[in-house]
């Protein structure tokens, strides 16, 4: 398999690429992550990386920033041979990323965040605070972020943390911006920012790497792409000369249904029932019921308060007033223990901290809510376990080693699979899934939907709070639309366009408001 | 490679590695091997070593620091700490000499002096939990606590005069060689091994030392679960202080004195992380076995005590270093 990307360049006269990977070779115990790769990256060019979750994408970012040390290969800049040893050596030599797994700090702030490790200094070289604090304001204006730089960032949302990731990886002076999933934790305006981001990259002359499972977006801001299949580059070319459909097959190495599940929804009786919900702070007057079988989907903005509506629901907020009644009958719901005891779980967005304990095996973190069912009067049983394990992750296509792997080695989509087989397996009465979705590859992500909609016609119902359009006017059978704390408006999925979703979260169209 | 494969059904083996290749890397075989070590060093050392009587009195180095240290380890584990254990053993010694003046039988005193202990590890538990105070600051003012009131109420003093069935409990043997407390050691490294390794709760309690966030999510009770812990370290030190003092027959508030760091050590030393989030029960009893015996054979060659606790101290660091030292020259 041999690929010249020089030939078909000096064909088309471009210029020569800033960086140059070639023969990366990269293995983890019982993994080839990466066997023999190259990748070409190109002044003013958005090179798209696609591949299925654990086809090596970030391992390949990592090899890049100094994070990990490729086995074999050599790395070129400029023509000439490099050596990452440590991330700094990467950021010195104008490399920087926003990884897909971001660490940032919750005791420090917002400015502190972005700037840790290459603060501005001033005299006798101490941090010169004002103009950090100045310098870290003008980056967030410049992605379009309204954070205060003072922030403490344990205040801040998961997609906001998520903008600072972006205004830190921006702090760094560089010529080669690579970008791992960098929307997936956010919604339709930031996206949008981001693109106009990445246009204005683009015209300054850098070269990005953007690697995403959005095809939409790879088409709307992507000149190049490069394919992974199983740790190999299997295709590379111009975005001008592929179809979606190609470009999926290529990836997966076979076409792949992304049309959404058929459903013929007869939603039962009402399971569910929320009444004059109020949060000191993050919502008011949230009311709404959901039926049995149905899936309602939440729409909104970054910020609009689903996230914090669903976690109240399960427990791990207390709301200040409201009602919510399971199956008729008043529920008081002071923890996440209650709340699953009820039949309420809730699947969270911050897969890193509240969904996945990464040091612990796949398999203990599928069944950790179901242990009383794999055990028996309060031992483990192991053969159960792996058993209950293997059906779920076997479901959702989930591609790791071995069973006992800890989660932490997988990819951030397996991860995202192995947090939502552990609450699927649950078999609860009402699951709350949060981005379900997210950094999912588009085969898994059938695979999913599709899952999704059986357990629906069993019988479960499914509140499903997305950012993704798609996803959103696929599955659900009904859509509340939340703006700024509070419901903007329900619909059937019947009366929806993107367009009306999108205007209604926005709030730009009061007419909009139904229901 | 063809670009239409068909697509692939895989399935996920349980296990990455085998039994044997996931036993030849473990914590525990490196210590079982240091302790083969030190029991041989030791057999050369002296000939009086391997004498059954000797190799039975060497147990009573460790039998009541393990029965700590296993408790202290399911507690480090879950990302906490109890560093007043040795404070909770002499005010529980201190409650069986007091009452021992009002005529208390064995069994009267072996209840006070697991009470006390209940009752300081509720204390602990509740500071910690109920006002989300860090464990290591609560039971670092505990801990002179405990021996103050103790202090207080001794002052110079010593309470004697045990009753002999008492003092069975520190010095009696089951049956020849075997002891007493070398019969609870036994028992307890059972039980909480199967506690740790077999049960939910001690899933509940890995889980929690790795992401406390994620385990509430998951619905465990995390205070609940942590309460008990601390409950279990204080009801342990009260058991090691019945024994200990039915052992010494005396009562003195300066009993037990540094015992918190030695358990710690036996912990750490056994594998256990000192972050939380993992270890192992079959550890802390190879840990406990190779401090024993380190003291025994250094007491047998007539090493003054400061020269052991130095070697202790060479041996944690060195046991702890070595495997991280190794792992950055393999490189990342
Ligand atoms: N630290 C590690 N230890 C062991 N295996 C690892 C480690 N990091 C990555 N892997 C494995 O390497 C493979 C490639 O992972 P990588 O994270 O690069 O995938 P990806 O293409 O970024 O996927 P995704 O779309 O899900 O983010 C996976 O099989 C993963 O399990
Ligand atoms: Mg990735």
């Amino acid at each position: 398999m041999s690929y010249s990307i020089d030939m078909t360049d000096q064909i088309a006269g471009a210029t020569d690429p800033v960086l140059r990977l070639a023969g990366i070779s990269k293995s983890f115990p019982g993994v080839k992550a990466l066997s023999d790769v190259e990748l070409a990256l190109y002044p003013g060019q958005v090179t798209a990386l696609i591949g299925e979750n654990g086809a090596g994408k970030s391992t390949l970012v990592k090899i890049l920033t100094g994070l990990y040390q490729p086995d074999a290969g050599r790395i070129e800049l400029d023509g000439a041979a490099v050596r990452f040893a440590t991330a700094s050596d990467a950021a010195a030599a104008g490399v920087t990323a926003i990884h897909q797994e971001t660490v940032l700090f919750d005791d420090l702030s917002v400015a502190e965040n972005i700037f840790l490790g290459h603060a501005p200094r001033g005299r006798f070289g101490l941090i010169d605070w004002a103009r950090m604090r100045r310098e870290a304001a003008a980056i967030l204006t410049r992605i379009g972020a309204q954070i205060d730089p003072a922030t403490p960032l344990r205040e801040l949302g998961i997609a906001s943390k998520h903008l600072v990731a972006i205004a830190r990886a921006l702090s760094i002076e560089a010529r080669v911006v690579v970008m791992d999933e960098p929307t997936a934790a956010l919604s339709a305006t930031e996206i949008e920012e981001l693109y106009e981001l990445v246009d204005r990259l683009k015209r300054e002359g850098k070269a990005i790497l953007f690697i995403s499972h959005k095809f939409d977006e790879i088409f709307r801001i992507a000149d190049r792409y490069t394919v992974f299949r199983d740790g190999q580059m299997v295709d590379a070319g111009r975005m001008a000369d592929v179809t979606e459909t190609q470009l999926v097959e290529k990836m997966v190495g076979r076409a792949v249904d992304t049309i959404f599940p058929q459903r013929e929804s007869v939603p039962g009786e009402v399971v569910l029932t929320v009444a004059g919900y109020a949060h000191p702070t993050e919502f008011a007057d949230i009311g709404f019921t959901l039926r049995r079988g149905e899936i309602l989907g939440f729409y909104g903005l970054v910020g609009a308060g689903r996230s914090e509506v669903m976690q109240a629901l399960f427990g791990v907020t207390r709301p200040a007033r409201g009602a919510v009644r399971i199956d008729g009958r008043i529920a008081v719901i002071r923890s996440p223990a209650e709340a699953i005891a009820q039949g309420i779980v809730y699947v969270p967005e911050d897969r890193g901290r509240q969904g996945a304990v990464t040091a612990m095996p796949i398999f203990q973190n599928v069944t950790l809510p179901s242990l009383p069912r794999t055990s028996r009067r309060g031992f483990i049983r192991m053969a159960e376990e792996f058993a209950l394990a293997r059906t779920y992750t076997e479901r959702l296509d989930l591609r790791a080693a071995a069973l006992d792997q800890p989660v932490g080695e997988l990819s951030g989509g397996n991860q995202q699979k192995v947090v939502i087989a552990k609450w699927l397996a649950t078999r609860p009465k009402v699951i709350i899934l949060d981005e379900p979705t997210k950094g999912i590859d588009v085969g898994s992500k059938a695979a999913v939907h599709d899952f999704m909609a059986e357990l629906a016609a069993e019988g479960l119902s499914v509140i499903m709070v997305s950012s993704e359009i798609p996803e959103i006017l696929g599955m659900s059978d009904r859509v509340i639309v939340m703006r700024e704390g509070r419901i903007a408006a329900e619909f059937d999925r019947a009366r929806l366009t993107p367009e009306t979703l999108v205007r209604t979260a926005a709030g730009y169209d009061r007419k909009g408001v139904a229901a | 490679m063809s670009l239409l494969d068909p697509p692939r059904s895989r399935s996920l083996p349980d296990r990455l590695t085998g039994p044997a290749a996931r036993l030849s890397r473990s914590w525990e075989v490196l210590l079982l091997g240091i302790a083969v070590l030190i029991f041989v060093a030791n057999t050369q050392a002296s000939p009086y070593f391997l004498d059954p009587w000797n190799l039975s009195d060497a147990t009573f180095n460790f039998t009541e620091k393990a029965m700590i240290a296993f408790a202290m380890a399911l507690l480090i584990i879950a990302g906490e700490i109890d560093l007043s254990v040795a404070g909770i053993i002499a005010l529980a010694s201190t409650a069986m000499g007091w009452a021992l003046q009002f005529g208390l039988g064995t069994p009267g005193l072996v209840m006070i002096g697991l009470a006390v202990g209940l009752a300081c590890g509720a204390v602990n538990g509740a500071l910690v939990t109920r006002l989300g105070l860090p464990s290591i600051v609560v039971t670092i003012g505990t801990m002179s606590l405990f021996r103050g009131i103790s202090y207080i109420v001794l002052g110079d003093q010593a309470f004697n005069g045990y009753p002999d069935s008492f003092a069975w409990l520190g010095r009696g043997y089951v049956v020849w060689v075997i002891s007493f407390e070398l019969v609870l050691f036994a028992l307890f490294a059972l039980i909480y091994g199967i506690v740790l390794h077999r049960t939910n709760f001690g899933r509940h309690v890995v889980t929690i030392g790795n992401n406390p966030t994620a385990a509430r999510f998951a619905g465990i009770r995390v205070e609940r679960v942590k309460m008990v812990l601390f409950l279990l370290t204080g009801l342990m030190s009260g058991i090691a202080a019945v024994c200990l003092t039915a052992r010494l027959g005396s009562t003195r508030p300066s009993i037990a004195s540094a015992w918190e760091l030695e358990v710690v050590t036996m912990v750490v030393l056994g594998g256990v992380s000192i972050l939380g989030g993992s270890g192992s029960i079959p550890g802390v009893v190879l840990a406990a076995l190779v401090m024993g015996m380190v003291t025994f054979g250094l007491g047998l060659l007539n090493v003054p005590g400061i020269v052991m606790s130095i070697f202790i101290g060479a041996l944690l660091i060195g046991v702890i270093a070595i495997p991280r030292l190794v792992a950055r020259i393999r490189g990342r």
